[in-house]
């Protein structure tokens, strides 16, 4: 039997909302799941394709994961896709098509919003795509409801052939909490019935499914009245009332265990009569909503007088701390603001890792970010935007450096008429988006430098698989990208080409500068892949012979977290300026011996290391 | 020490991505769990494997709503590196205990000098009435051959603050290393030990 499948049965265990998320869909017997990796929703295909019975892979990107689950569903089987809120941007042509020929086999799209933005560009409220596809959304509060509606959606789905929306936060996704999990329940797949008045969206196809959609938003909006999913926690204190829905519920409760609470399970469509009457028995109502002001707006247009972003942020988490004193203001208690304790520390960004082979990437282009602009893209690269390497001009979203860098090339002024155009994505960025910008830099001849980066690694999500690595997400073998082949195909010059180890950074540095000197598009490939995954191999490492150090510092540009420095001082120059020294040492047990620092080393202190005890990574325990 | 006073206990474990944080908790909310409480955890973690800073609540009692532990909540607050116990000690409530490691870890900002280390973090902390303890986690960790047993070291150092026996947390630890990897069970039972020891004598210093 499959160790996961068994787990829990008899006794509550402790899951991750993503994990519990996996656990209702597999028991809800869907066939299919696909998706692309993206914080914080990453986990639940992980979780899945650990389960039997279910084809869980990568797509390259949210689209075409949801169009895989899209196509399982039409076929009659019950099909799951999961992505981050952005992702949802990238799948919603397929989205807002489907919905109006609608499902077959339950079809379920779990969508993780980042509220409080720990690691996203933007804060998105995912609850928009219910009113503009017309789709219910199921939103769990924590594990428990996370498990339940996932498995719950599926029959939903088919009820009233809807892709169904679970939309989950980063505080569902990544808080673990008690689960009591149950059975799965077998749904066999009908197969393809083919029916081109439904599944070919032609005009005329469209315009009869979308009287059908509006029969179905009212079937939807009569259900909303006596879904169970929705519940009151009748209070004692009904000075004031709220309606709220996901985690924003518990905070609530925490900071108001007395008040009445109408908590949404089904955040769309809303009980409008429900909520109607419930207004009625409460002094004052306020919803409560992470994080646009949405349900508050409809209760409003219902004729229900309505408190919400008068009162609370309609930024980030509504955590008890937020909601506790701006409640009791509206009240007109008195609100007790005790002294915080001033801390004041040192900021600590997330930077690369000790030996990461973007470091060489960023050293080199932090050394000609006068001469260049700077296209960034969505993951680890991100970072040479930050100390020391400051290499990194714009980051918009997944795939975007390269129509960005062609449009910095085309839209050039009088400033930067002479500068060179760098773009820098990632090898599972460019798989996921980044291709079709190369094909337009390609076909409007841009004069863009790209850089891939290619590390064999979904690297910011935690090392996932993709078509460029060699394997699958259940572990199998797959073909794998040749980048090279790729743009080549796409009509970069073959000379334009240039596959570079990036350990070897003055060659590195002598083929960025060469391609940047050549007006037309390039592609320069790195090789070397990310040390957090199976097939990184630590070298020997380095070590600082302290006598050498003279203190030039040069190794610290290199941004290497490995390298530290022991202590600072001024050194008297031949002409008699002060320059500030630092000597540094190498964290030995962290080094994985990549040797870039020692390439800027100019006296030669950078020496290997006899073999330490192993350090983090290192395998000790194996 | 307050199980009976009051109906929830909330941990907060504060350092920096790789070091174990979530690890530790993880361990801490299994015990809880193997205890009948209800339980819930959650992170602050995103982008923090890269070496970004990392808290991790923890949260156990009878029924627990919010997974947030709010400023001034904290029973218990473990730091793995002195500055993150600092940044984070505005957590404790008035009558909670800070468990910390002392080996300071500097990140590149500060070693740039775009910024600098606090002078004597812990004394900062002492200085605005926080209870700590600290001690030398990562040398004891070293001295027994294994770096990576500071989190065992800081569990065994908080035990004697928890609600239930220091034996269950014990037992659940050593649990996990015979299941996976029974050649460590023996060496972070003896780590364990070790961090209460230190504990013990961290609390007869004056503070």
């Amino acid at each position: 039997m499959n160790r996961l499948a068994e787990a829990g049965k008899n006794r509550p265990q402790l899951l991750s909302g993503n994990d519990a998320v996996a656990r209702g869909v597999w028991e809800a017997d869907a066939r299919v799941a696909a998706a692309y990796p993206g914080t914080p929703s990453t986990e639940i295909l992980e979780s899945l394709a650990r389960y039997p019975g279910i084809r869980a892979n990568w797509a390259v990107n949210e689209k075409v994961s949801l169009e895989i689950a899209i196509g399982a569903s039409v076929a009659g089987s019950r099909a799951f896709s999961a992505m981050k809120h952005v992702g949802v941007n990238v799948a919603s042509d397929a989205l807002m098509s489907q919905t109006l020929a609608g499902v077959e086999g339950g079809l379920v799209i779990a969508v993780a919003d980042d509220v409080g933005l720990s690691s996203s560009q933007n804060e998105q409220d995912s609850r928009y795509w219910g009113r503009f596809a017309h789709l219910p959304i199921l939103e769990p509060c924590d594990s428990q409801e996370a498990y339940e509606m996932a498995k719950a959606a599926f029959d939903l789905s088919e009820q009233f052939q809807v892709p169904v929306l679970l939309r989950v936060t980063t505080r569902v996704s990544h808080v673990k909490s008690v689960v009591t999990v149950g059975e799965r329940v077998e749904h066999a797949a009908k197969g393809f019935e083919k029916n081109p008045a439904r599944w070919v969206l032609v005009p005329s196809v469209a315009k009869r499914r979308l009287g059908d959609q509006a029969v179905r938003d009212r079937q939807l909006a009569a259900y909303a009245e006596t879904c169970d999913f929705n519940r009151i926690d009748e209070g004692t204190d009904r000075r004031v009332g709220f309606v709220t829905s996901g985690p924003a519920y518990l905070h609530l409760r925490e900071a108001f265990p007395d008040a009445p609470v109408f908590k949404l399970g089904l955040g769309y469509p809303l009980p409008i009569e429900r909520i109607r009457a419930f207004a009625a028995s409460v002094e004052a109502l306020i919803v409560a909503e992470e994080t646009e002001p949405l349900i508050e707006k409809e209760l409003r247009a219902a004729g229900i007088a309505a408190h919400g972003k008068d009162i609370l942020p309609a930024t980030d988490e509504l955590t008890p701390n937020v909601v506790g004193p701006a409640v009791r203001r509206f009240l007109g208690e008195a609100v007790e603001t005790a002294e915080p304790i001033k801390a004041d520390v040192f900021p600590r960004p997330p930077t690369m890792c000790v030996g990461c082979p973007h470091l060489a990437v960023y050293y080199c282009l932090s050394r000609l970010k006068k001469q260049i602009n700077i296209a960034g893209d969505i993951g680890c690269y991100t970072l040479g935007a930050g100390h020391p390497w400051n290499a990194l001009d714009t980051c918009t979203c997944m795939g975007g450096s390269m129509g960005m860098a062609l449009g910095m090339d085309l839209g050039r002024g009088e400033t930067d008429k002479d500068k060179g155009i760098v773009a820098v994505i990632g090898d599972s960025t460019f798989l996921h988006m980044g291709m079709p910008g190369l094909l337009n830099i390609v076909y409007e001849g841009g004069n863009v430098t790209v850089l891939i980066l290619d590390n064999r690694a979904t690297g910011m999500t935690g090392g996932q698989e993709h078509p460029g690595t060699g394997h699958n997400l259940r572990g199998d073998a797959a073909p794998r990208v040749d980048f090279g082949k790729l743009v080549e195909a796409f009509g970069v010059r073959p000379e334009r080409i240039r596959r570079v180890d990036p350990a070897e950074m003055p060659i590195l540095f002598k083929t960025l500068k060469e391609e940047i000197a050549t007006p037309e598009p390039s592609v320069i490939i790195t090789n070397r892949p990310c040390t957090l995954i199976d097939c990184f191999c630590k070298d020997t490492p380095f070590r600082v012979v302290e006598e050498d150090c003279t203190g030039c510092s040069n190794c610290l540009n290199v941004g290497c977290p490995a390298i530290q420095v022991v202590r600072t001082g001024v050194k008297k120059m031949a002409k008699g300026q002060d320059v500030e020294r630092k000597w540094v040492k190498i964290d030995t047990a962290a080094c994985t011996g990549c040797g870039l620092c020692q390439s800027t080393c100019g006296p030669g202190a950078i020496v290997r290391a006899e073999r330490v005890v192993a350090g983090p990574g290192a395998g000790a325990a194996r | 020490m307050n199980g009976e006073t009051k109906a929830i206990t909330n941990i907060m474990v504060v350092g920096m991505g790789g070091q174990g944080v979530m690890t530790a908790s993880e361990i801490l909310a299994q015990a809880a769990l193997s205890l009948g409480y209800d339980v819930k955890k959650t992170e602050v973690a995103g982008m923090a494997q890269r070496g970004g800073v990392v808290t991790s609540h923890l949260r156990f009692g009878p029924k627990v709503l919010s997974s947030s532990i709010a400023q001034g909540e904290a029973d218990i607050l473990v730091g793995f590196e002195p500055a993150e116990a600092l940044r984070w000690c505005g957590y404790l409530r008035r009558e909670g205990v800070a468990m910390v490691n002392t080996l300071r870890q500097p990140p590149p900002v500060v070693n740039m000098g775009l910024y600098k280390y606090p002078d004597d973090p812990i004394g900062q902390m002492r200085a605005v009435g926080v209870k700590v303890f600290d001690f030398d986690a990562s040398t004891i960790a070293k001295d027994m051959g294994e770096p990576r047993l500071v989190n065992t070291i800081m569990l065994g150092a908080i035990a004697g603050f928890l609600p239930f026996p220091a034996e269950t947390l014990k037992e659940v630890i050593v649990e996990g290393f015979r299941a996976r990897k029974p050649a460590l069970a023996e060496l972070n039972a003896r780590a364990f030990e070790a961090g209460r020891a230190a504990a013990a004598t961290a609390a007869t210093v004056p503070a």
